[in-house]
């Protein structure tokens, strides 16, 4: 008898032990998201000024002087615009080829293992990869390079995102669409596409998102200038690696405008991911439940 | 599940029976058909081209030096002909590992308690925090990592280990500043975090329910029905997902560059600076076409990650495929 009332009592307690433990780990997890929005916020909000925003940086602007980061500001939006419209041009076609003529044949599982592979290959690797194409055909770094390098790194993001909302999406709709006499290629524009909508704007926001932080790979391939670029064939500025290459700076000045920088990068890629929340509950609206 | 098979064929319609409107549409489904085949192709192709383009560029530093030297090499001195990727491959996985396993036991009890136990509500509370947490780019964790971890890092847990932790292998405290791979690995660890949740959390759901409600009927506890009857059926995919997360880990490259200290040596502690791969290639890629053979050894380095990521990334989503398609038998 009290044998068994030990036991009774041991397994409750670990129930107990193991539920505390799982709860501070799912709180730490939300909590480390906190503090590095509060420690970005804090070190970066002193320095963020007007200047930050409006102005390339002047002479001396890297010795604690004048000036912003506007160029790197507007040269990040451009790589992160180029890239996910090249490859928007791509993904869209290839996710509604998944869900309307692979399905989950044996060729989908092999077309979304490559994806997957895709993912995660580190965006060094596509901007080494970048770099060693640009030697062969004698580019130089450049906006355009950087938005190929860019588009590269965020079509696996994009595709799978959109197949992950798109085969989510309730077999009797395409069955209905097919049963009247649609083609399968009717069936992913006017059905696929519509009734999904908001989950591949969710998908293209999320890889614009990741595109624009991405620094690993815009930094062979884009290079860096002060001025606002103007071409696609000249280098360009981007925001994250304002952000890193003005840490490295011995002044605490420039040290100061690198955490305003990265506020700014991250006031830009969470108004992205509201935005892009926001958006898609908007357009579920108009899609059949 | 969708048809495999076209309902009407060029065959079919083309014949003098049928409607004639039909032909043309169904020569648009079949041209459509075609040019989507060759741009879903791209993404198998991209592999392969990647990997050979880097396979050529590194071909001479493979020519001029036996594979063993180069990897196993510990001296890092380009102008005078020295590339052994050593001290760069170790400090990878070290920091790797840290960042694995710091990640890995509150990933874990996390997703089971999302799983398992938690109300619809915590649950469409935390899924945002997560997207949140995977959107944040990977230079802001470096300024985070930069301005909180290290000074944490050189203020508490180093000296906490000097004075408790003196003989244990790996936690000597040799140097006075926190740019180590302790202070790298707890940025991965928190980067990592969300990938590995998720990955978790799904396979969690792919167990029926029917087994989880047996063990509670004759008595288990929720604990004991995780851990006796849930827990067997998903090591595989938590394997294959910590797995995932170690790859990610591995090629991390600005946000491990900020904090790591980038010290080309064999690290023998976590409290020790280490010089990882993608940090290489990342700070070297200005000055490498000066020097004979550097930028051919940096390309070697791509591709060591490169080889090691897909090694990785192809054995772990191959389970995860195989497990997540049970959700849908």
């Amino acid at each position: 008898m009290g044998m068994k009332k030990n036991y009774w009592r041991r397994r409750h307690l670990m129930e107990l032990f193991m539920k505390t433990l799982m709860r501070i780990s799912l709180v730490g997890a939300a909590a480390s998201l906190g503090l590095i929005l509060w420690t970005v916020v804090a070190r970066g909000l002193p320095a963020l000024t007007w200047d930050m925003v409006t102005q390339s940086p002047k002479g001396g602007f890297y010795m604690g002087k004048e000036g912003g980061v506007l160029n790197a500001i507007i040269g990040s939006l451009y790589l992160a615009l180029g890239g996910t419209l090249l490859a928007m041009l791509f993904s869209l076609p290839i996710a509604l080829y998944l869900k309307t003529y692979l399905g989950s044949s044996k060729w989908g599982q092999y077309v979304r293992l490559s994806l997957d592979v895709l993912w995660g290959i580190p965006s060094i690797v596509y901007g080494a990869f970048g770099f060693t194409i640009m030697i062969a055909i004698g580019m130089r770094a450049s906006l355009l390079a950087g938005i190929i390098v860019l588009a590269l790194v965020e079509l696996p993001i994009m595709v799978r995102a959109m197949d992950e909302v798109i085969r989510r999406m309730p077999a009797d709709l395409e069955q209905a669409a097919l049963a009247l006499g649609s083609t399968r290629f009717e069936v992913a524009m006017r059905v696929v596409t519509r009734q999904m909508l908001p989950g591949i704007v969710t998908a293209i926001l999320l890889a614009f998102g990741r595109g624009i932080g991405d620094a690993a790979s815009v930094l062979f391939t884009a290079g860096y200038t002060d001025r606002i670029v103007t071409s696609l064939m000249r280098p360009t500025a981007s925001l994250p690696l304002a952000v890193f290459f003005q840490l490295g700076s011995p002044f605490p000045e420039v040290q100061q405008r690198g955490y305003a920088s990265a506020l700014i990068l991250t006031i830009i890629v969470l108004a992205v991911s509201f935005g892009s929340r926001w958006l898609a509950s908007r357009l579920n609206k108009y899609t059949i439940k | 599940m969708s048809q495999s098979e076209p309902i009407l064929t060029l065959e079919n319609t083309e014949g003098r029976t049928t409607r004639p409107s039909v032909a043309p549409r169904i020569r648009q489904d079949q041209r459509a058909q075609r040019i989507f085949f060759v741009i879903t192709l791209l993404p198998v192709f991209l592999i392969v081209v990647v990997t050979i383009a880097l396979l050529v560029r590194a071909w001479p530093i493979l020519q001029a030096f036996p594979l063993t030297d180069l990897l196993f090499g510990t001296v890092w001195k380009p102008s005078e002909k020295m590339f052994g990727f050593g001290p760069f491959i170790l400090g990878t996985l070290w920091v790797t590992v840290v960042g694995v396993g710091v990640a890995v036991p509150p990933c874990l009890l996390a997703a089971i308690y999302l799983a398992e136990y938690a109300h619809a509500s915590t649950r469409s509370f935390t899924k945002p925090v997560l997207d949140l947490l995977a959107a944040i780019p990977p230079v802001v964790y470096g300024v985070w990592g930069l301005l909180a971890i290290v000074p944490f890092v050189e203020d508490v847990l180093a000296p906490l280990a000097k004075r408790w932790l003196g003989g244990v292998p790996f936690l000597a405290v040799n140097q006075p500043t926190g740019f180590s791979i302790l202070a790298g690995g707890i940025v991965l660890a928190v980067m990592i975090a969300p990938l590995v949740i998720s990955v978790v959390y799904e396979i969690f759901l792919t167990v029926p329910n029917d087994l989880r409600h047996a063990s509670l009927a004759v008595g288990s506890t929720q604990w004991q029905t995780i851990r006796n009857v849930v827990l067997p059926q998903v090591t595989p995919g938590i394997v294959a997902a910590v797995v995932l997360g170690a790859s990610r880990a591995f090629g991390e490259t600005i946000a491990v560059l900020i904090v790591v200290g980038n010290v080309p040596q064999v690290p023998t502690s976590i409290f020790d600076s280490a010089y990882p791969l993608p940090a290489l290639i990342a700070n070297n890629y200005g000055d490498m076409m000066s020097i004979p053979l550097y930028d051919s050894a940096l390309m070697g380095a791509a591709l060591v990650l490169l080889v090691v990521i897909l090694i990785f990334n192809i054995l772990s989503t191959l389970v995860l495929q195989r497990m997540l398609r049970r959700k849908w038998a």
